[in-house]
């Protein structure tokens, strides 16, 4: 176990080298000095900024600074805002984004355990093929015509009943967070759903269903301690992605729902060109999202042991 | 005749109920090759054929539209802003403006309830209601629904004087039903009374305008009568945009950018994931190894992050759309899901006879991967595309979204959808038209996926 974690770190710790890396050249490949671009126009900025990112050095060792800044953890200053450093706002900002989108894959997995075990319990009558039909109607849509849609529908269920049931848009408390969460998780809702069913029906006829029936087990004590057990494990396994969804998708639902979130700022710095926002956020996102699937797999490595065997 | 010893080798299956054996469709005495075996299969599967005839039927609407329904996109129709879909539509033509100037209006001459002057137009309205003798001053309202109470009267228009019985209303009229609302209030601000009227608008249309447009052909005259003339507009079977943009034009523009950034990306990055998988497992060894762990490695990278990130690193400024380059980035990031599956059918593929006898024969490299494995992984690779322009269609629309893909002016359905968020409240039809075309394409190339998928009998992941 001891070493399929560190092999697992080690492969972790290359990939954020290789963004970071990627997100350096793609960066340096800008056209232009982006010194000179009338954002910052002052003598002092622009000395400042030459002598922290070595921009009169030659390129390896400018790649060398910033992968010793990247590694101490110091993402550099904004472009844009004065004396605002991008771990200011990475750490303002990053709190909101992680919990709108652990919320969203809370809303997720237990929406998807839920209706895939409706469905399977159903196959093939009504609900199943009703189910089937709202999953992929949600896979197919874009996210943020549900958003748009969603706050028609609260805009007028809170015109009807006269009161506020959920705000439409904003931040601050625990009922700002619902409407967005459940958006966000939306498409992976939809997706574990479908995971979830033919996981379920995979499982149907496996010996150890047969034994549990033929010791005379109630029917919920099969599903809830045989079934609903083995059907999760595949589950855990597109968690790692689903993660990346939600981080990424929360561009578009932090900007319908002004929230005040790093996706959003990550979208205001591209359209602002604040190059050194955008290449803090990149890796910081792109090292979060590296854990993230590092610890699912650490995690699947402990629900299920044949997979560190491997 | 089983013997003894059979009898005691039963296992549980022979003792399962037999399934029914669903008929095959196709039939066996019949020759068929793999592709017209695989042709029969698909055209038998009825989802898969429907979104076939689907996505045909949507690319000719974008491509051959244009012929037909020769609207420029980028055209304004002034007079028809952010119009729901709507054919025949007719309009009044009115002169410039000329105020109204009703002197010999002023007095009670016999009017007994809240009125309005017809014809009532976007241009203007005109009011005229009773004198109410205790009365020191009215307040004219106007609502878009029934009010419901003294509280909700809508948007506080003017205020008159009491001898002042009557109000034209000019202000950003639309060709809607309005509630106006005449309240009467003494010199303390008491409401006396209150009289509410309903009426619908029709467009009005400048006489300029309309003798330009009637000469051009583009508008049609309906009725003349008491010098009152009335037009037909131009159509729009599918609304206008908040800047009066036909819908319908822009759709199959916004179709043809999508759907050719959609094919030209897939068919690129399947491409090139294909080739690089078929020679990374068709080399093997050391070689396979190093070439899939780097494909690993781009899978790593965050896919819209860096979307994002090369589009800003080949200095596409915002505001532009550099098509090229989110091709380009969309190659760059999608391969490695096809090289991978690419190269798991070539290592089985690989090991066969037939191509242990090619390279006998002398075959090079190139002529076994075209003329011997590309054959073989061509369902393959025909399953992952029609899989690939739906995701590919879905990001393009992310971006466009959120500003950072296609952007106005050149319409897309992302782009479309948008701008249409932002009257989406008002105007749902300008959401709602682009976001239904992507999800219905999406659909199809999704069922059509999964259709070939069966018609070719491939386990894909």
């Amino acid at each position: 176990m001891k070493i399929f974690i560190l092999k697992r770190c080690l492969y972790g710790l290359f990939t954020v080298w290789f963004i970071a890396t990627a997100t350096f050249f793609a960066m340096h490949n800008v056209p232009g000095n982006p010194l000179n671009d009338e954002k910052a126009t002052s003598a002092e900025i622009r000395k400042n900024l030459e002598a922290r990112y070595g921009l009169d050095k030659p390129l390896y060792q400018q790649y060398l600074i910033f992968l010793t800044n990247m590694a101490k953890g110091d993402f550099g200053i904004s472009f844009t805002q004065k004396n605002r450093s991008v771990n200011d706002i990475i750490k303002a900002h990053f709190p909101v984004s992680a919990a709108l989108g652990f919320l969203a894959i809370f809303f997720a997995g237990v929406g998807g355990v839920l209706f895939g075990a409706l469905a399977a319990h159903y196959k093939n009558r009504w609900p199943d093929y009703l189910l089937i039909a709202l999953v992929v109607i949600t896979i197919s849509v874009p996210s943020f015509v549900f958003a748009a849609l969603f706050q028609l529908a609260l805009v007028n269920l809170n015109l009807y009943f006269d009161i506020k049931l959920l705000p439409i848009a904003g931040w601050g408390s625990v009922q700002h967070m619902l409407a967005p969460s459940l958006i966000l998780g939306l498409g992976t809702l939809a997706y574990l759903t479908r995971l979830m069913r033919s996981s379920l029906l995979e499982i149907e006829n496996a010996p150890y269903i047969k034994t549990a029936k033929a010791k005379g087990l109630s029917e919920s004590r099969i599903f809830f301690r045989h079934r609903l057990r083995n059907a999760v494990l595949p589950l855990v396994t597109v968690l790692g992605p689903a993660i990346a969804a939600i981080t990424t998708g929360g561009f578009v639902v932090e900007s319908i729902f002004a929230i005040p979130g790093l996706g959003k700022y990550f979208v205001e710095a591209v359209h602002q060109l604040d190059y050194t926002l955008i290449m803090g956020t990149t890796v910081f996102y792109g090292s979060y999202l590296v854990l993230m699937v590092l610890l699912v797999d650490i995690l699947y490595g402990f629900v299920d042991p044949r997979i560190r065997m491997s | 005749m089983q013997s003894a010893d059979s009898i005691n080798t039963f296992s549980s299956e022979d003792f399962l109920p037999l399934k029914q054996v669903k008929e095959s469709v196709i039939n066996q005495n019949e020759s068929l090759d793999y592709w017209q075996g695989s042709w029969k299969k698909l055209r038998a599967n009825p989802r898969a054929m429907l979104s076939l005839i689907f996505i045909v039927s949507l690319v000719s609407f974008s491509l051959f539209g244009p012929l037909l329904w020769r609207v420029d996109p980028a055209r304004q129709d002034l007079n028809q802003l952010s119009q729901a879909p709507s054919m025949n539509k007719q309009a009044i033509v009115v002169d410039t403006f000329i105020s109204w100037q009703p002197e010999n209006l002023f007095g009670d001459q016999g009017i007994k309830h809240l009125s309005i002057l017809s014809p009532a137009h976007t241009s203007s309205v005109k009011l005229r209601w009773p004198i109410n003798p205790e009365a020191d001053y009215y307040e004219i309202y106007r609502h878009e629904y029934q009010p419901s109470g003294e509280n909700d009267f809508g948007l506080p228009l003017a205020e008159t004087s009491k001898e002042e019985n009557f109000y034209e209303d000019r202000l950003n009229l639309e060709p809607q039903t309005y509630f106006y609302t005449v309240l009467a209030r003494d010199g303390e601000g008491k409401l006396l009374a209150y009289e509410t009227i309903e009426t619908g608008l029709e467009i009005a249309v400048s006489k300029k305008d309309a003798e330009k447009h009637l000469q051009a052909g583009k508008w049609k005259k309906v009725s003349e009568h008491e010098g009152v003339l009335r037009v037909e507009l131009s159509s729009h079977p599918m609304g206008t945009d908040y800047l009066g943009r036909d819908m319908m034009a822009r759709l199959m523009e916004g179709g043809r950018t999508s759907l050719i950034i959609a094919l030209i990306a897939s068919l690129l990055f399947v491409a090139v994931g294909s080739l690089y998988g078929a020679l990374a497992a068709y080399i093997g060894g050391q070689t396979d190894n190093i070439m899939m762990r780097f494909a690993d490695f781009v899978i790593a990278l965050p896919f819209l992050l860096f979307m994002i990130l090369l589009k800003v690193s080949f200095g596409i400024r915002p505001g532009e759309s550099g098509i090229g380059v989110m091709v380009f980035s969309l190659v760059i990031l999608s391969w490695p899901g096809a090289a991978r599956l690419i190269r798991s059918q070539v290592l089985v593929l690989r090991e066969q006879n037939f191509i242990l006898s090619a390279r006998i024969n002398g075959a090079g490299v190139l002529h076994i991967l075209w003329k011997h494995l590309f054959p073989n992984v061509l369902s393959l690779i025909l399953i992952s595309l029609s899989f690939a322009i739906p995701s590919v269609i879905l990001t393009e629309a992310f971006l466009s979204f959120i500003g950072l893909g296609v952007v106005p002016p050149t319409p897309s359905w992302g782009s479309m959808c948008q701008e249409g968020i932002k009257t989406f409240l008002f105007h749902p039809h300008e959401l709602v038209f682009p976001s239904v075309f992507i999800g219905v394409t999406v659909l199809a190339f999704n069922l059509l996926g999964d259709g070939l998928r069966d018609a070719f009998d491939v386990k894909a992941e």
